[in-house]
């Protein structure tokens, strides 16, 4: 299958700022050409918007206010995940030789009506993601004898991360003590084990092989893809300790890479919740089933970033369309050794784990040198 | 007939495919595997609660109804375990979603 590069990048800080979706989209997208050396819009053969905003026609318009006319524009959801499904999308368009470049910008609103997933009646009256994340965190912390101060952790690992990335959400390092003492949204999650949802974009441009080289002597390449939908109902899931759709994803994308789980060096991983990290990180195969926050923990006494090095959704925020945009983005600044006081030692392999629904459908990259 | 006129008559309903021998969940006029009809019953309301939680005072929890579907509803008394034996207590529509409360099976 023909290769097909990261070769730039964009980003907004991430905020509660009240900015048209339109705005965001424009301006992680000039800060991506601001960035990108020689490279101009007739260079573009496709332009993917990936968002749950509700306005239409964004990636003609996208595509307009920068100048672009592209062959193929076309907008992008799956929730949370829309940002790697979008990639996965520029892939295909590369490897299959419909296009050469394309852009993908990822952009959300705090006020993003991708938060809740209306059509799930079988959750009943208990929609807001806070009830499936309870669900998980109560069915993790049973059956492996965990507490609230041991998922925490997460919390306060991927805090202390964030201070470190200039567009992150939050700035600011907060202890155990904090998490536990922030506001009890149910028995089982306090809000500060929550991602928040906020206002940010970010770009990221693709090529094919046989051009990357006009836009950036560091091309990223995508050796691995996994995608895997299980269902659209979060009470489908066929357990609620681990995510089925992350280890057929995983499998899948280890597989295409000829990789495995030892030779990643750095990763993102879907923290949307406190629990969500250790589960990512077992469902991934790099820990056992109920050891992920050992690893969560190794890396924080150890202070080595490479798990959610930019502070993940926790730390960072979680502008929905944007966030698996801005995580792949984080790993190939790390893999191109530009992640300044973030950076990762050695960071020649990376990974990608982007989750939408409960872990109703998973994405994951491999980005390799 | 629809899930949602007969949830509002209090009446929880499910679909089945008598070509596959399967309760098709959420309820769908067309079975996901072969495409034929549907049929409609009444469930029995019995169920198990898998995992649950409180907020402001209220327990949610996540039911396996009839050893096979699951959806989240209130629970309508004290001290739940994961395991116990409920019963559809209540359900209807509010505010445009589903709720359901379950009680203990005695």
């Amino acid at each position: 299958m023909p290769k097909v590069a990261i070769v730039g990048y964009g980003q907004t800080k991430f905020s509660k700022e009240d900015l048209k979706i339109e705005k965001v989209l424009m301006d992680s997208t000039k800060n991506l050409f601001d960035n990108t050396s020689n490279l101009s819009q007739d260079d573009i053969d496709a332009v993917l918007v990936s968002t749950n905003n509700n306005s239409k026609y964004l990636s003609a318009i996208l595509s307009e206010s920068t100048g672009i006319q592209p062959k193929i524009a076309h907008s992008i959801e799956s929730l949370c995940n829309s940002g790697t499904n979008a990639i996965v999308s520029a892939y295909s368009y590369i490897s299959s030789g419909l296009a050469d470049v394309v852009l993908i910008s990822g952009a959300e609103r705090y006020d993003s009506p991708g938060q809740v997933l209306e059509w799930d009646q079988l959750r009943g009256e208990f929609k807001h993601p806070i009830f499936w994340a309870s669900i998980f965190s109560k069915s993790y912390k049973r059956k492996f004898s965990i507490t609230d101060e041991d998922l925490a952790l997460v919390s306060v690992k991927n805090h202390k991360q964030s201070i470190k990335n200039p567009n992150a959400l939050f700035q600011k390092a907060i202890t155990v003590e904090d998490v536990i003492n922030s506001r009890k949204l149910t028995d089982d999650l306090r809000l500060l084990d929550c991602s928040s949802p906020c206002t940010g974009g970010a770009s990221i441009l693709l090529s094919s092989e046989t051009i990357c080289k006009n836009f950036t002597d560091q091309p990223i390449w995508i050796s691995g893809i996994g995608q895997k939908t299980t269902s659209a109902s979060f009470t489908k899931n066929p357990a609620f300790d681990e995510m089925e759709s992350t280890k057929q994803a995983a499998r899948c994308a280890f597989n295409m890479s000829k990789r495995n789980p030892e030779q990643i060096d750095v990763m993102e991983v879907h923290d949307a919740f406190s629990v969500c990290e250790p589960m990512a990180i077992e469902s991934l195969g790099f820990a056992n089933h109920g050891k992920g926050l050992e690893v969560v923990k190794d890396s924080f006494l150890s202070e080595n970033p490479k798990i959610n090095p930019r502070g993940g959704l926790i730390g960072s925020g979680h502008p929905l369309g944007a966030t698996g945009i801005a995580q792949t983005i984080e790993i190939v600044q790390q893999i191109q050794s530009k992640a300044d006081k973030r950076q990762v030692d050695k960071a020649d392999i990376g990974l990608i784990h982007n989750m939408s629904a409960g872990a109703t459908s998973s994405t994951v990259l491999i980005l390799e040198k | 007939m629809n899930f949602e006129s007969e949830l509002k008559k209090g009446n929880f309903m499910i679909t089945e495919c008598h070509n596959c021998q399967k309760i098709v969940w959420p309820s769908s006029e067309y079975c996901n595997l072969c495409f034929h009809e549907t049929d409609w019953r009444e469930s029995s309301g019995i169920g198990k609660i898998l995992e649950f939680s409180k907020k402001d005072g209220v327990f949610f929890c996540l039911v396996e109804l009839e050893d096979s579907i699951k959806v989240i509803g209130q629970i309508s008394f004290d001290n739940p375990k994961a395991g116990d034996r409920v019963n559809i207590d209540e359900c209807g529509i509010s505010n445009n979603n589903m709720f359901i409360k379950f009680r203990i099976s005695k």
